[in-house]
């Protein structure tokens, strides 16, 4: 269970990271904002968390392996990284830029930590559950490395999406943790008006997989559920994990028109504006 | 000198030429060819305003289908409209449609027979900071590859319409390929177009030392370094090559044996594109040297667009050098 003191510090990472994004954006002149806003959180529970990693010798081998699946939403995955150690913070300003190893999607040969590369959408799930298989063969019911595979809602409309949740189930890969970012939206508008996914829970449910929901913000339900999955030994879990999309920008937020938009010079600073009051709150509540 | 006969944007040379998007030249002809013909469904993968199939969408909505995130279902749904007596016309980007869903186009459309238009946007390394998944290099192989798949890469947004028109009208099975980027209009509305015919559009005063064949964008890179060499006394014809498949062998075979030396131009991998095509039929007729401009075996990264042309080596300086090096080696 988190602690208050862990809570608030882990607040004031996930404030420091979203900063991180928007600064990164800015100077990119192109990339996506409403999906990495509104996984701040949980990427700052799982980087400063969860994770069993070490961003100074990212290739150990007992580390957990994620996933990223929706790759488009790579800046709250570089600024994660950034924070934790991986690389100087101050090469998130290379975000998208001829020679960077912070391309517009990750690539897993250019930076260290990245386990696959992504962009196009819908086949992570299969390759975290390669991962799981693989390393269940080698341990069994005793492999303990987490294969964490991050989704978005708007990817679970391609089949491969489907096929993947199919094989963790037949396989009963309890290794396996995926976490869906159902924040509603995707490039042409709401989820439910594109191509709905509704019920989307008894879909999951129906593939032989452990469900969860939760509060995408919350942090300790975001504990609670992980801690959870991991007593789960008989099939999978999944956490759907609802968030608003851009949180922590007002004018982002909810609007799917930020989905692929970065900020310009004016909406940067009064993103900045916003996220620097929301930091001197957590420190004055500490 | 450009050739009087096509009636081609006389601003060309200029730096002000007129741009825009390729993709743009598709939306304005679905809308156009969806107002004459009743049958012309648009489906898309919520992707509609980036192919630009939106303006089609909004006239004419009860004919437009949003299928999602799907490409694989995006291509099979078409395939069954056709079977129906639909004309349906698919949009993605390139990478996903027919990057992804390629066995699909291959039975249900191509081996079926059915007319379905696969519309590829965002194709080419100028797609920039995206980044190297994003960056179709391999589309025109793919679609080539497969028998009876026509292929068209037009030059410019002016071009694309009259593809997308002509497409509407001939109803079998095509791939069109789109960039995102704004290029350089190089055409008008009176050059004439006709699927599977190339035509010369920078002539040369007496016999041409060096036949340059190009697609897409690139074409006016293409038109700019026959400029620049005809100052130099080299003279260069360069051909659009808008159909890429059926290709125009009798216009490729005649260009070779005026010029004896080849260079084709695109923004796509050396294998299996147009410089591929190219190759298969000279290398069967007439044997030709001929240099191959575009990328060599491997994968784009994130950069503004004009930046990595220049940097994988599609600019005008990498097309003027592989006119001298093909010269050479003409001897
Ligand atoms: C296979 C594939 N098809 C299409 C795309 C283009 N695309 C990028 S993001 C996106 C919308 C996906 O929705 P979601 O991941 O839920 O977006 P977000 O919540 O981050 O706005 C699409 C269609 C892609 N990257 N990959
Ligand atoms: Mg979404």
């Amino acid at each position: 269970m988190l602690t208050e003191k862990k809570i608030k510090e882990l607040e004031l990472k996930a404030n420091h990271i979203r900063q991180s994004i928007i600064e990164a954006l800015l100077p990119a002149k192109s990339g996506h904002s409403a999906g990495p806003l509104g996984m701040a959180d949980i990427f700052t529970y799982f980087y400063f968390h969860a994770l069993k990693h070490d961003p100074k010798n990212p290739d150990w081998a007992d580390r957990d392996r994620v996933v990223l699946s929706n790759g488009h939403i790579c800046p709250v995955l570089y600024a994660s990284m950034a924070h934790a150690g991986y690389f100087p913070v101050e090469e998130l300003k290379t975000l998208r830029k001829l020679g960077s190893r912070l391309q517009g999607h990750p690539h897993r040969e250019w930076l260290p930590g990245i386990e696959t590369s992504s962009g196009p959408l819908g086949s992570g799930v299969s390759q975290a559950a390669g991962m799981a298989l693989a390393d269940k063969m080698d341990h069994g019911q005793t492999a303990t490395r987490r294969i964490y595979a991050f989704l978005s809602d708007g990817e679970l409309q391609e089949g491969n999406s489907w096929e993947g949740i199919m094989f963790a189930g037949k396989y009963k890969l309890h290794n396996l943790l995926a976490i869906v970012d159902y924040n509603n939206i995707q490039i042409e508008g709401y989820v439910d008006d594109v191509m709905p996914l509704e019920p989307l829970a008894d879909k999951w449910r129906s593939f032989n997989w452990h469900v969860l929901e939760v509060d995408g913000h919350d942090l300790r339900a975001i504990d609670e559920a992980v801690e959870h999955a991991h007593t789960i030994f008989e099939k999978p879990t999944v956490i759907l994990a609802h968030t608003i999309p851009g949180k922590g920008v007002s004018f982002m937020e909810r609007n799917y028109k930020w989905h692929g938009m970065p900020p310009n010079a004016e909406q940067a600073a009064q993103a900045l504006d916003e996220l620097k009051k929301a930091e001197e709150l957590i420190k004055s509540a500490q | 000198m450009i050739n009087p006969k096509l009636k081609l944007n006389p601003k060309i040379w200029n730096d002000d030429v007129e741009q825009a998007p390729i993709r743009k030249g598709f939306g304005t002809g679905l809308l156009a060819a969806g107002e004459a013909d009743k049958s012309i469904v648009g489906i898309c993968a919520d992707l509609t305003e980036s192919t630009q199939m939106h303006l089609f969408a909004e006239k004419f909505p009860e004919r437009f289908v949003q299928v999602g995130v799907a490409e694989q279902d995006l291509v099979t749904v078409a395939s069954g409209m056709a079977a129906m007596g639909k004309m349906p016309f698919t949009s993605s980007y390139a990478m996903f449609s027919p990057g992804r869903n390629w066995e699909q186009i291959r039975t249900t459309i191509a081996y079926n027979d059915q007319p379905v238009v696969i519309v590829g946007s965002h194709a080419g390394i100028s797609v920039g900071p995206d980044g190297g998944t994003h960056q179709a290099l391999e589309d025109i192989a793919l679609m080539r590859v497969l028998p009876r798949m026509i292929v068209l890469a037009p030059c410019d947004s002016v071009e694309a319409k009259k593809a997308t028109m002509a497409l509407a009208k001939l109803k079998k099975p095509a791939y069109l390929r789109l960039a995102r980027e704004k290029s350089p209009i190089i055409t008008t509305e009176e050059t004439p177009f006709e699927i599977g015919k190339a035509q010369i559009f920078h002539e040369t005063d007496g016999i041409a030392h060096v036949g340059v064949i190009a697609c897409g964008a690139l074409v006016h890179n293409a038109m700019k370094a026959a400029h620049k060499l005809e100052k130099e006394g080299v003279r260069v014809k360069v051909m659009n090559m808008a159909t890429i498949k059926p290709l125009d062998t009798a216009a490729v075979i005649a260009l070779a044996k005026e010029c004896g030396a080849i260079v084709t131009v695109e923004e796509h991998q050396i294998a299996g594109g147009l410089g591929g095509a190219i190759a298969e039929c000279l290398a069967g007729s007439i044997p030709t040297p001929i240099e191959f401009v575009g990328v060599h075996d491997e994968y784009g990264q994130s950069g503004a667009p004009l930046e990595l042309i220049e940097h994988y080596h599609m600019g005008v300086s990498h097309i003027t050098d592989a006119i001298k090096k093909v010269l050479d080696r003409k001897g």
